[in-house]
């Protein structure tokens, strides 16, 4: 097994579907060949497949939301990429109003085996409207199914998954960890939906969070454990479905929960899983669940602001030893 | 182009159809068995007909929130066409979609939807799904003048035409968005003229004509399916009621209600259908009641449904209860 990184497993992951099932076909901004995608994922892939299943499109976000939805339910199955999250403000009514009902309010006549993907995240310092972080927006759409993958394993195995599922899924992933390089195998293998992964066991606390964060979340568990605290880190993977189970389980061990994501603070997915904590597991907690998160701004360009308004290492650390 | 008598007799049925089931749905709102509001397509059910006679079976339409008269033209069943307007189990749509997005998947159509505008994106990717698939489907997109001032109007055409894709985006132009007059929100009189933009050639109309709508569609298919790529029809026609439910359209001038109603879309192709020899009178006659009393009996059964059991609202959300 080799070591490969989050881009080169999720072209893997594309790849193998799109060998396997002629349906399956990718559209978005630059993705074809002249550019491979803003970040590369889809690089060689129009060059393989040719410009038909790779298919770059106009500057048209909700149409191709839309036209990706269309084919959806006439027998094809689009991977339609919106290059920034931030964008997919242009494609809300086509992904929230049409794809996500559209099983429902036909009453189950059809199935929408669409894949949307996207990218939030700062720390690249490109402002406002290409670093946000809109996960809990999708969250609190129903009939979306949502997957956050952060590590190259998972990256493979969820996006196939994805691609097999006969329902909407939003898939995001974050500009930071595209590079980022695991153990990723050259067989085919999939990740269901709704299985958290335990990323390091603990005992003392419990971290919950997403992406990027995940990575600090772990750097900063291992500078703990020097300290005596052992720390258990969640990774959600998909966020519909959610693998309650794994966190409460984990929460009725160590009593304590942080969560930690790149979102702004108020309405984030970390405020649905502190209540559902609660709700679930409030006679098994020692100490008050605490959020990390950006703060209720737009996410700012100059390098000390954006610094200054992604979680840091210390951050998590101090709401960590703050609870224990 | 020569239409035969077969087709002319065809017409006449769709349009007299949809306009049965219109009056049926008008009748059973009177008696308060219609939840929520409703768009009625009384007025425009040539532009059904005759653009849903140029299509096969196996084509596809996308529909509007003033949908019933699509999905009737297009052969859904019309019970549970009527039951879902009423919200009963047995509906189309099992009742959680109602007038809005009445839909009927099995007989090829893509959707009603509730937001204006928002159908063209689907149907532009229901067509490059038929071109990619390698059939000779074609997508019929309908819309209204209203819609033709969205973002995704524009954008739709233009990736219709650069892909080249078997879709006729047929615009039912009824002369008010709501309560607003086109001609304040169109900077021109022909909403086709739009299409010259995106290079799809474009035609307009007499939407209350059922045999113009026809000719002009079965040009449009055609070239869809050999390849040609995109058509625009304007069809010009005019709601014979108000927007909604509660609508009384006092903004619209009586003279062009009485100019409007005096071009009725039923007594004209039944006018042509007659003169050109494919019907007498007594035959339109025999047609109407064969399908009052199934519009009738399908009110029936509409009526005797049972509604939805409440916990039933928790289904569908998913292929699979998550």
């Amino acid at each position: 097994m080799a070591k490969k990184t989050y881009r080169d497993a999720l072209k893997e992951g594309l790849r193998e579907e799109m060998l396997r099932d002629e349906r399956v076909f990718l559209m978005g901004e630059d993705i074809g060949l002249n550019w491979g995608g803003a970040f590369k994922v889809t690089k060689g892939l129009a060059e393989e497949f040719g410009e038909e299943r790779v298919r770059d499109t106009p500057i048209s976000e909700n149409t191709i939301a839309g036209a990706a939805l269309g084919a959806a339910i006439t027998g094809l199955i689009p991977v339609a990429e919106i290059m920034f999250g931030d964008l997919i403000t242009l494609a809300m009514d086509q992904i929230c109003n049409q794809a996500a009902k559209m099983r429902y309010m036909f009453g189950g006549q059809t199935s929408v085996p669409v894949v949307y993907r996207s990218v939030f995240g700062g720390g690249k310092n490109i402002a406002s409207h290409h670093s946000q972080s809109l996960e809990a927006w999708f969250m609190h759409t129903p009939g979306l199914k949502i997957a956050v993958p952060a590590f190259a394993y998972d990256v493979k195995g969820l996006i196939k998954t994805a691609i097999r599922d006969p329902d909407p899924v939003m898939f995001f992933e974050h500009k930071l960890v595209y590079d980022k390089k695991e153990e990723v195998p050259d067989e085919e293998y999939l990740i269901p939906f709704g299985e958290a992964r335990i990323r390091r066991e603990g005992d003392d606390v419990t971290v919950w969070g997403t992406f990027q964060m995940l990575h600090k979340s772990l750097e900063v568990a291992e500078e703990l454990a020097k300290e005596g605290i052992s720390v258990e880190v969640i990774d959600p993977r998909t966020l519909m479905p959610l693998d309650k189970k794994t966190l409460i389980e984990s929460v009725k061990k160590t009593g304590r929960l942080v969560l930690v994501t790149e979102e702004t603070k108020t309405g984030a997915t970390t405020s649905e899983i502190a209540a559902i904590v609660q709700e679930e597991a409030f006679d098994w907690l020692d100490a008050p669940i605490k959020r990390v998160n950006a703060p209720d701004t737009p996410v700012p360009f100059s390098p000390p602001l954006e610094q200054f308004f992604i979680p840091s290492g210390e951050r998590i650390a101090e709401a960590v030893r703050s609870v224990v | 182009m020569a239409v035969s008598k077969k087709v002319l007799v065809n017409l006449y049925t769709r349009t007299l159809k949809v306009r049965l089931f219109e009056e049926k749905v008008w009748d059973l709102f009177g008696q308060n068995l219609v939840p929520g509001t409703l768009h009625l397509y009384l007025g425009q059910e040539a532009v059904a007909a005759g653009v849903t006679a140029a299509l096969d079976k196996s084509d596809w339409i996308q529909s509007t929130h003033r949908g019933h008269g699509h999905v009737i033209a297009k052969g859904a069943d019309m019970n549970a066409a009527l039951a879902e307007l009423l919200g009963k189990a047995t509906g189309s749509c099992k009742g959680k979609g109602g007038s809005m997005h009445i839909t009927q998947f099995d007989v090829g159509v893509l959707g009603a939807t509730g937001v204006v505008a928002s159908g063209i994106p689907i149907g532009v990717g229901a067509a490059l799904s038929c071109k990619m698939r390698g059939t000779k489907e074609v997508v019929a997109c309908f819309f209204g003048d209203g819609a033709s001032n969205n973002g995704t109007f524009g954008e739709s055409l233009n990736m219709a035409a650069i892909w080249s894709l078997p879709v006729v985006f047929v615009v039912e132009n009824n002369l008010y968005a709501m309560g607003t007059p086109i001609k304040m929100m169109c900077p021109s009189i022909d909403i086709a003229e739009r299409a010259t933009g995106y290079c799809i050639p474009s035609i307009v109309v007499d939407g209350n004509n059922a045999l113009e709508v026809y000719e002009a569609a079965v040009e449009a298919v055609k070239r869809a399916r050999e390849g040609g790529g995109p058509t625009l029809i304007e069809c010009k026609t005019y709601r014979q009621r108000g927007h909604s439910r509660f609508d009384a359209a006092k903004y619209r001038p009586p003279e062009e209600v009485e100019f409007w109603l005096n071009r009725d879309s039923v007594e004209k192709i039944k006018k042509i259908v007659i003169e050109k020899g494919a019907l007498t009178e007594k035959d339109a006659e025999k047609i109407r009641t064969k399908l009052q009393k199934e519009v009738d009996k399908a009110g029936e059964f509409a009526v005797n449904s049972e509604y939805p059991k409440p916990k039933d609202a928790l289904d569908d959300v998913f292929a699979e209860v998550l």
